[in-house]
């Protein structure tokens, strides 16, 4: 059987040599799928088919094993962020100190549902399970900045500010 | 020879003394002496999953209850497979299946050879006190021979594992999570324009309506899984 | 590497610091951070160079009491100062070698006072990117006594001594845990530590790991030891970008000095540590599904046995524990098993540190013996609830755990307690609320969160958790009937005895708990359509309605 030769870079775009980089610095076995993935979204934004398909060719995984991966993992995007992100912590601190009227707050003004992004790219709108810093409920983070003791006001002003840029 | 002996373990299934080698499954060992325990998940042929949790039992000196699928016999063991605990259950987990997905017997292809019908009715399940979740999923009939209804699916992963494990395409696999995952084939592709090598092995395996060949819509609709052991044991062989 | 090189380090480290008059601390960890530490930090270091005075900026991990941030500690008065910011930087620089800054100085020595530091102790006084520093306060002494003066099997017996049961949650006694891997056949062997802090609410592992992650590598690398394993892996939360930067930096420094890698202090003991990722996934958690998870696959658990001791990481004998048992290790390692032992109560030993949060006073890390009561944590250590509300109940365990009310707050801190209670330890999340938190919604909370993070495998699970949310749901708009109520304690029997992982076991748990001690709430919500705390928007029913019109 020949020797298995990975496939080519999908582009000239030198972030695929990143991406490479994590797969040889792995050997190329595919208990690094997950590695990859995380490169590829830190390189990239998010992860399209062409860039799954890539990673799991080049992995020797099937392609609905890594279909399935990315979709199982909630830190996986399958579409570009908007240009500013807004996060609103969902952890149980921060519920209790109401981070649910900060989520409907947001969700009214940018009219879009929780997880989505405005059509005109602007702002994706995200809530995360807990980032860790629930002393400070209900938190925020503004393009992954921490604010504590947010309100509803704060936020609107924030997406606000973002909406005129 | 006393090495043989000590691979032999005794014990008492249902008040009923067996014997059994050491490293075998309570599942297996009870289908030998025609104990019935009901499965979903389990196929002869495929690796076990423990996932449907219909073959829990219950284990003298234990609380917890264990699938019998993968879990292997000891000396002196005293399994339990049908106490009203494990009953109540079981019918809970069915209800739970009937209510999650959109199962309407009366109008599915596999009406009459379902896994999930047969074990309702055995299991006395005849009405449904779950709220029904009426989920929106969709049918690709993209392919030539198969169609895949995903209202019917119980997510058993039986497709998955014998295309991964017998076919060796691996073209099934399950995405999301949750109560959202479903059954997908490459990059959540059509089925027709996937890598599927039309093998129909999936098919066969399917316990409900939810995998389905077209050529036989509208007439009586059996599946043949019994090729598993077969392919296994040629397979070892060679 | 020796211990007299050790000894060494730590010497010029102590030289280095004695150059300095003064030091002042600044805690930098995320809540400081998130109100302009780093700004004060600089602020501190302009104002020291103006004033001349020979003064140690030192950057920290969390010091604790995260509501009172910014946080500065001068030394060696050891005046605690808060809600430090930049302007303040020029006063304290000034008042150094004088009295301290009166309007900055906190009065926390209650909440200080019942605190025992064991898992804590560096965090406030190192600069947790400094090896030297870690070593100048005993750090690494623990492995290199371990190589060079105990067998593995000595280890495994200290700590079995200790009584260390595991902090992420289970309890299940470390030194069994150790002494069964230890045992297992096979040359190859992993240990794995379990950094995926995934209980909403905690946040005492991203502490740990940020402000003191050479404690987590040598405890680790004595678990190596101990074991039998040369290769170990960390997985933590992507969330958590700062705890992997701090690890990442630390394993670096501790292969430089020669305390990870091939014949660690010369002895034929090989080991190195390899960081993997999470991607926001609770369920891995649970070791099965972490281990799928470094493995590359979905984080789905396994039946077990074959317990990950036996059959783990890539099919071998793996030991897996959390950050916070791990961060156990080395001081009693260091101190001897009994000395731990000696803390705590009968059945849970040592100390058990808690993210206090929610309706209470002194929110951040506290760090107490096992067996004190909840009333003085809440009333003593965290202040109590502030705004003139009441206590209502104390959430622990997060997702896996309950609700205990206040009727029950003389009970001592325990794994065995807390479950008697309806909840378990956890991780350590402590989540207080107050009379504004609807029950029936909290319940709602916790299982949407189980029901999300339930990776489908199993039916019980899968299904059970969103047929539990759906009729939670009708029980907070207003639209739930008694019969739901029955139906929902069937559905918690079966989602807790035939999930096949921990996550859908113990999924019912807040719904269980809320059920037994605040009935009455549901029963509001369902008979009389009255949310009692006002949080529920319950349409008025259409008889009402009818009534207020005529």
């Amino acid at each position: 059987m020949p020797a298995f030769t990975p496939p080519p870079l999908p582009s000239d775009d030198k972030r695929w040599k990143i991406v490479n980089g994590t797969m040889r610095k792995n050997g190329f076995a595919r208990h690094a799928l997950i590695e990859t993935l995380h490169t590829v979204q830190s390189s990239f934004g998010y992860l399209d088919d062409e860039a799954i398909r890539f990673v799991a060719r080049s992995l020797r995984v099937p392609l609905s094993q890594a279909y399935g991966v990315v979709t199982f993992y909630h830190y996986f995007s399958l579409k570009p962020p908007g240009k500013h992100t807004v996060t609103i912590c969902a952890g149980t601190a921060c519920y209790i100190k109401g981070a649910d009227k900060l989520v409907a707050a947001a969700e009214k003004r940018l009219g879009i549902p929780q997880g989505q992004t405005t059509q005109d790219g602007k702002i994706s709108l995200m809530t995360a399970r807990c980032v860790g810093a629930c002393s400070r409920a209900p938190v925020v983070l503004r393009d992954g900045e921490v604010m504590g003791e947010v309100t509803s006001g704060q936020v609107l002003e924030q997406l606000e500010r973002w909406a005129v840029e | 020879m006393s090495e043989t002996v000590s691979n032999v373990k005794t014990l008492v299934i249902d008040e009923q003394e067996v014997s059994a080698l050491a490293g075998q499954t309570i599942l297996d060992v009870a289908r030998e002496n025609d104990i019935y325990i009901p499965t979903l998940c389990h196929l002869e042929g495929l690796s076990n999953v423990g996932a449907c949790r219909l073959c829990l039992v219950e284990i003298k000196g234990g609380n917890k209850l264990l699938p019998a699928c993968v879990t292997t016999v000891f000396e002196g063991m005293e399994v339990s497979t049908h106490t009203e605990r494990l009953q109540k259950h079981r019918r809970m987990i069915l209800e739970l299946l009937f209510a999650e997905r959109n199962h309407i017997c009366s109008v599915c292809v596999a009406n009459g050879h379902c896994e999930l019908q047969a074990l309702a009715q055995d299991q006395g399940v005849t009405h449904i006190s779950l709220p029904y979740r009426n989920p929106e999923l969709t049918v690709d009939a993209s392919l030539a021979q198969f169609t895949v209804d995903h209202n019917r699916c119980i997510l058993c992963t039986r497709c998955v594992r014998v295309c991964a494990e017998i076919e060796g395409a691996h073209v099934w696999d399950v995405m999301g999570r949750g109560i959202n995952s479903i059954v997908i084939t490459d990059l959540h592709d059509n089925w027709g324009s996937s890598s599927c090598t039309r093998c129909g092995k999936c098919v066969q395996v399917c316990p409900t309506g939810a995998l389905f060949d077209k050529s036989k819509v509208g007439s009586d609709h059996p599946k043949y899984p019994d090729f598993l052991p077969y392919l296994n044991l040629m397979r070892e062989a060679q | 590497m020796t211990i007299e090189e050790l000894e060494q380090i730590a010497k010029s480290v102590c030289q280095e610091n004695e150059k300095y008059d003064f030091e002042v601390n600044v805690c930098m960890d995320l809540a400081c951070s998130s109100q302009g530490a780093q700004q004060l930090k600089d602020a501190l270091v302009k104002a020291a160079e103006t004033s001349g005075k020979n003064v140690h900026i030192r950057r920290t991990g969390c010091m604790g009491p995260c509501s009172s941030g910014p946080l500065v500690r001068v030394d060696p008065e050891e005046a605690l100062y808060h809600h430090v910011n930049a302007d303040h930087a020029e006063a304290i620089v000034n008042s150094l070698g004088g009295a301290p800054v009166p309007d900055l100085q906190c009065d926390l020595n209650e909440h200080f006072d019942k605190q025992v530091r064991v898992v804590l102790e560096n965090a406030g006084y190192i600069d947790p990117e400094k090896i030297d520093e870690y070593i100048a306060r005993d750090g690494y002494k623990a492995l290199l006594t371990a190589l060079t003066e105990m067998t593995p099997n000595g280890v495994v017996h200290r700590i079995t001594e200790s009584g260390l049961r595991g902090r992420g949650g289970g309890g299940y006694p470390t030194g069994l845990k150790w002494g069964t891997v230890a045992k297992a056949s096979g040359d190859v062997k992993y240990v794995v530590c379990n950094g995926d802090e995934g209980d909403p609410g905690a946040f005492m592992d991203r502490s740990v790991m940020e402000g003191d992650p050479h404690r987590v590598i040598e405890g680790m690398a004595l678990a190596a030891y101990a074991v039998g394993a040369s290769k170990g892996f960390i997985y933590v939360r992507a969330e958590y970008p700062t705890a992997v930067g701090r690890l990442t930096a630390g394993l670096r420094d501790a292969r430089r000095r020669g305390l990870l890698g091939n014949n660690i202090c010369n002895t034929p003991f090989n080991f190195d540590i390899e960081i993997r990722l999470g991607a926001g996934a609770f369920v891995c958690g649970e070791e099965t599904a972490l281990l799928a998870s470094i493995e590359g696959k979905r984080g789905t658990p396994r039946p077990r046995p074959p317990y990950p001791a036996v059959s783990g990481l890539f099919g071998k004998p793996t030991l897996i524990n959390n950050v916070e048992t791990y961060a156990n290790i080395a001081p009693i390692v260091r101190n001897g098993g009994k000395w731990f032992a000696n803390m705590g109560s009968e059945r849970s030993k040592g100390t058990k540190v808690f993210a206090l949060t929610g309706k209470i006073a002194n929110t951040g890390l506290v760090e107490v013996p096992m067996g004190i009561k909840l009333r003085e944590i809440i009333e003593v250590i965290g202040g109590g609830v502030p705004g003139g509300h009441t206590f209502k109940a104390v959430q622990t365990g997060g997702p896996s755990g309950g609700c205990i009310p206040a009727e029950m707050l003389d009970v001592g801190v325990s794994y065995d307690a807390l479950v008697r209670l309806g909840s378990i330890m956890g991780s350590g999340g402590m989540i207080v609320m107050d009379d504004t938190s609807c029950m029936v919604n909290v319940a709602r909370f916790f299982i949407e969160f189980c029901m999300t993070e339930s990776c489908g495998k199993c039916i019980p699970c899968r299904a059970g958790t969103a047929q539990m949310f759906t009729l939670l749901t009708r029980f907070c708009n207003g639209s739930g009937t008694m019969d739901d109520l029955e139906l929902l304690e069937s559905l918690c029997s079966t989602v807790k005895e035939a999930s096949l992982c921990g996550l859908g076991q113990t999924a019912p748990n807040p719904v269980l708990s809320t059920l037994k001690y605040f009935r009455n709430e549901y029963i509001e919500h369902i008979v009389h359509k009255r949310c009692p705390a006002g949080v529920c928007n319950i349409q008025a029913p259409v008889t009402d309605q009818k009534e207020v019109l005529a």
